[in-house]
């Protein structure tokens, strides 16, 4: 089970709280989880990427871990403390502006 | 008895504000949507409970959201717009081609005859159509193809931010552009054709008078008379009285023609109403003094319109979609302010007050008139 943290207004906009959990396949990537997450809560489709090119928002990011997983590739399994649900990924919207 | 709802959309949310006919105490219910950028929310005409709203951000994309309860509940509709065939390209700042991209929905007009129906002005411009409540979208990739490559954004963005429907000829829309121009359809949005002749751009276009490519910021058409419009242009306040064939400018004793809005009085077709704004680089009211400007003459010969509104040390916008008239008796006129202010005359525009001070810049103002 994969935990992953939204930014509040992403909470507001799907109706759930700060946590969510979504369950993907061996191995667990970005884009699965992504994939299950707007299957889920349709509401998010296009906040967070390009609903036909899959391109990530310029001002959203994913981290983890410790890690920014922005840039990595979507498809390239998530790290095992993400997999394993110990740690969350989280879907950060950027500081962006003064 | 009948009742006033004001649609009011901002830089941090939407704002329903409610009142009886009278029009002095007012009910004001919001931040809908909050934190989020509500450049328009406007009502069916057929089933006003039904509202559609233009949500955006620069962190989340776009949103639409809809209303069937008159704003007090909302819900996400769809959001996939993708412009039809391979993406052609528009001009850019500095004159090279640019593929276009899709970035928010700056106008939402739902249909005068089928709730369920509504059309969406976009930036990069085009126009979209939904026939399903706003669940799916469809450009009308027609009115791209009016010598498409030749458009540019204006500083605000190459908008499609105006949309009319012709009652009397449900064939026939109208479109304006930022900076494109004017356009219209008779057949129901399949084929378009630039409609800007009389325009003349002097400062703007290397041809001043160029069939395409003019900054048109609003334009406002009685629906009894469809045939006669009024649009206020980046500089000049224009009319035609044959449906966009030709344009006169009717700016006469304005103290300065460049502005946003531009409002017809609800029962008196030549009365029109805009904000003067000093010019194109300096966003705000001639002389700090808040001014609308009325013409019972359908242009030409124009009275200022200043009592409630401040008279000295007033330095705010009013953007074009932030001017919109009740069908009341005596008719009802409103604005919002990129202060904050959403002001109100119950008298035709003779004497104004704010019905708020301190909302959020206002993006958009509609009104509704409700039995």
């Amino acid at each position: 089970m994969i935990r992953v943290v939204l930014p509040l207004q992403l909470q507001v906009l799907a109706r759930v709280s700060r946590e969510i959990d979504i369950q993907v396949e061996d191995p667990a990537t970005l884009e699965a989880v992504l994939d299950v997450m707007e299957a889920l809560y349709p509401m998010l489709r296009g906040t967070l990427r390009d609903q036909v090119t899959k391109q990530r928002r310029a001002f959203i990011r994913f981290f983890a871990c410790g890690e920014d997983l922005s840039h990595e590739s979507t498809t390239s399994p998530l790290p095992e403390d993400v997999a394993s649900g110990k740690e969350p990924l989280r879907v950060v919207a950027a500081m962006a502006g003064g | 008895m009948s009742k006033v709802r004001v649609l009011v959309g901002t830089r941090k949310g939407a704002f329903v504000l409610s009142s009886d006919a009278s029009r002095e105490n007012w009910n004001i219910s919001g931040p809908h949507l909050a934190g989020w950028e509500i450049y328009h929310l406007k009502g069916s005409p057929v089933n006003p409970d039904r509202l559609y709203a233009s949500q955006t951000s620069g962190w989340f994309g776009q949103l639409i959201q809809l209303s069937n309860d008159g704003g007090k509940t909302w819900e996400p509709a769809g959001n996939k717009f993708v412009y039809e065939g391979s993406p052609s390209t528009h001009q850019w700042y500095d004159g090279s081609q640019r593929p276009w991209e899709f970035k928010r929905v700056w106008k939402l007009e739902p249909s005068l005859t089928d709730p369920e129906t509504v059309y969406a002005g976009v930036e990069d411009a085009a126009l979209f159509r939904s026939s399903d409540g706003g669940q799916s979208w469809q450009e009308l990739p027609g009115l791209r193809s009016v010598k498409g490559n030749l458009w540019a954004p204006g500083a605000g963005g190459m908008c499609l931010h105006t949309i009319i429907q012709d009652p009397a000829n449900p064939k026939r829309i109208f479109t304006a552009i930022s900076a494109a121009g004017a356009f219209r359809t008779d057949d129901g949005g399949q084929t378009w054709r630039a409609v800007n002749h009389g325009l003349q751009s002097n400062n703007e276009l290397p041809d001043p008078s160029a069939e395409v490519g003019h900054c048109v910021h609003c334009i406002a058409m009685h629906p009894s008379h469809p045939n006669v419009l009024f649009m206020q242009k980046h500089w000049d306040v224009m009319r035609t009285d044959d449906a966009g064939e030709s344009w006169h400018e009717v700016s006469g004793n304005l103290p300065t023609d460049f502005g946003y809005t531009i409002a017809v009085h609800s029962h008196e077709p030549e009365t029109i109403y805009i904000v003067p704004i000093k010019s194109d680089s300096e966003h705000y009211p001639p002389d700090g003094m808040l001014r609308v400007y009325r013409s019972r003459t359908g242009g030409y010969e124009w009275e200022a319109l200043t009592k409630g509104l401040p008279q000295s040390n007033c330095y705010v916008n009013v953007y074009r979609s932030a001017m919109a008239v009740d069908a009341l008796d005596p008719c009802g006129v409103y604005f919002g302010t990129t202060g904050g202010q959403v002001y109100a005359s119950a008298d035709s525009g003779d004497n104004w007050a704010p019905i708020v001070r301190d909302f959020p810049p206002v993006l958009s103002v509609e009104v509704q008139t409700l039995p």
